[in-house]
């Protein structure tokens, strides 16, 4: 019989997480996401990882935090290690850096230090994660602010879906940055989910 | 057909002339401009308490940081966000493009001199851009240097602008440590003590600002604007005792 496993995730890595089931048949891991709008909050993620922590702990034998440091400045290191019961997360700094690798994001960001980067999910959500938010929709003159020493965006894919790969394009484009696409597939998300689940597979 | 259309004027109810509002509801209007970010009108609002023979100074205080201050605030409690404050920022340097060459024949002293950059290997400048910003409006020169400072251009500009205050800002968690590489070399060259340090940054914390030896990190622009003339009256009046 399996342990219990349950993933606390960020909301913008539930459907990568799914298919990770689903293609390796990891029943035994449940899913429980906050949301993805926090990506643009990070100071809100730690109290709302601890609250969801709380109120599984003692219903699985294990949980397993699928964020990386996210911006929290260690905090989620910090309720983590509050929180007791060798909680684990995704290694990093953020998800960039998970899909891509250390070593490859290293190399990425030191040969173009103004780098925008997407995922999957933000190519997808593009709109909803980074026009409205930066309210680049409604205040189009806000661009050079936040982009203005930027040349290039890197598009870190995790499918290979064309239609996501078209968003990410459109994307560049509607940034006026140079494209760039960089395969990555699940990275590190998929690695340290597998050790979870060979650890935990025989109980 | 309403009345202001029957005498084509066309405005809606709503519509504020800011010509027609006393001094105190045009100054009261001005701030809310100012957090909702809108230039023109605080471009409009300064030039019309000037003509009302306003010094450039008193607009400064009161239309202006008074305004900022509240969207400070406001950001500091997570009611605004980057967008907006960068909004009110470009509202206010409209005002403060307008005021800056009467301030600068009045002979107004400065508070202080800041020199400011995001360090070597970052090209991000909003928060940077943000402090500067307030530090104006707080009554500092600032000299700002741009991104991807190294520690020469920062060991260059204080040589030739002597400020009170050297700014460090960094959003990398791999750029920050470079804060360290110039606080050590100003050790070396026996500066440390001739400047305030002040470091800022998303990824930083207080403890990373003691750690590497600045006076003080600053969570935000708003915090900077407010602690900055406090370490710099301590440091006179400790100067002045010594």
């Amino acid at each position: 019989m399996p342990e219990s496993v349950l993933i606390i995730a960020c909301g913008a890595l539930a459907s990568e997480i799914d298919e990770l089931k689903r293609s390796n048949g990891w029943d035994h891991l449940q899913l429980a996401c906050l949301d993805a709008k926090l990506h643009n909050r990070p100071e809100r993620i730690p109290g709302r990882l601890r609250d969801k922590i709380r109120q599984f702990k003692g219903a699985y034998d294990h949980i397993y935090v699928a964020y990386a440091d996210c911006g929290t400045r260690g905090e989620i290191d910090r309720v983590i290690a509050a929180e007791g019961g060798g909680i684990e997360r995704l290694p990093g700094v953020h998800c960039y850096q998970f899909f891509a690798g250390k070593e490859r994001f290293a190399e990425l960001a030191d040969a173009e230090p103004g780098t925008f980067y997407l995922t999957d999910f933000l190519a997808r959500h593009f709109d909803k994660f980074v026009i409205e938010p930066l309210m680049l929709d409604t205040r189009p003159e806000l661009r050079d602010a936040y982009f203005g020493n930027y040349r290039k965006l890197v598009f870190l894919s995790q499918s290979e879906d064309n239609e996501v790969l078209q968003a990410a394009q459109d994307a560049a484009r509607r940034l006026a940055l140079e494209f760039e696409h960089v395969h990555c597939g699940y990275g590190e998300l998929e690695s340290s989910l597998r050790g979870v689940a060979v650890r935990t597979a025989i109980g | 057909m309403n009345d202001d259309a029957q005498n084509g004027q066309g405005a809606d109810d709503d519509d504020i002339i800011l010509a027609d509002l006393p001094d105190d509801e045009l100054v009261e209007q001005m701030h809310d401009d100012l957090y909702d970010g809108l230039k023109e009108e605080i471009e409009e609002g300064t030039r019309i308490l000037l003509e009302r023979g306003w010094s450039a100074e008193k607009v400064l205080n009161e239309a202006l940081v008074e305004g900022m201050g509240i969207v400070g605030i406001d950001f500091r409690d997570g009611i605004l966000f980057v967008p907006e404050v960068l909004l009110a920022a470009n509202a206010m340097k409209g005002g403060m493009a307008i005021l800056k060459p009467l301030l600068a024949e009045t002979g107004v002293k400065p508070v202080g001199k800041m020199v400011i950059g995001t360090v070597k290997g970052d090209i991000h400048d909003i928060g940077k851009n943000l402090v500067g910003m307030m530090m104006e409006g707080a009554g500092f020169e600032v000299v700002d240097l741009g991104i991807n400072t190294d520690v020469e251009e920062y060991l260059a500009a204080i040589e030739q602008h002597k400020p009170d205050i050297l700014g460090m800002s960094a959003l990398l968690t791999t750029t920050m440590p470079y804060m360290k590489v110039v606080i050590d070399e100003l050790i070396a060259r026996g500066l440390r003590d001739d400047y305030i340090v002040l470091v800022g940054g998303a990824p930083l914390n207080e403890e990373f600002g003691a750690a590497i030896g600045a006076d003080a990190y600053c969570r935000d622009a708003a915090q900077a604007a407010e602690l900055a003339p406090r370490l710099i009256e301590e440091r006179r009046r400790t100067a002045a005792c010594a």
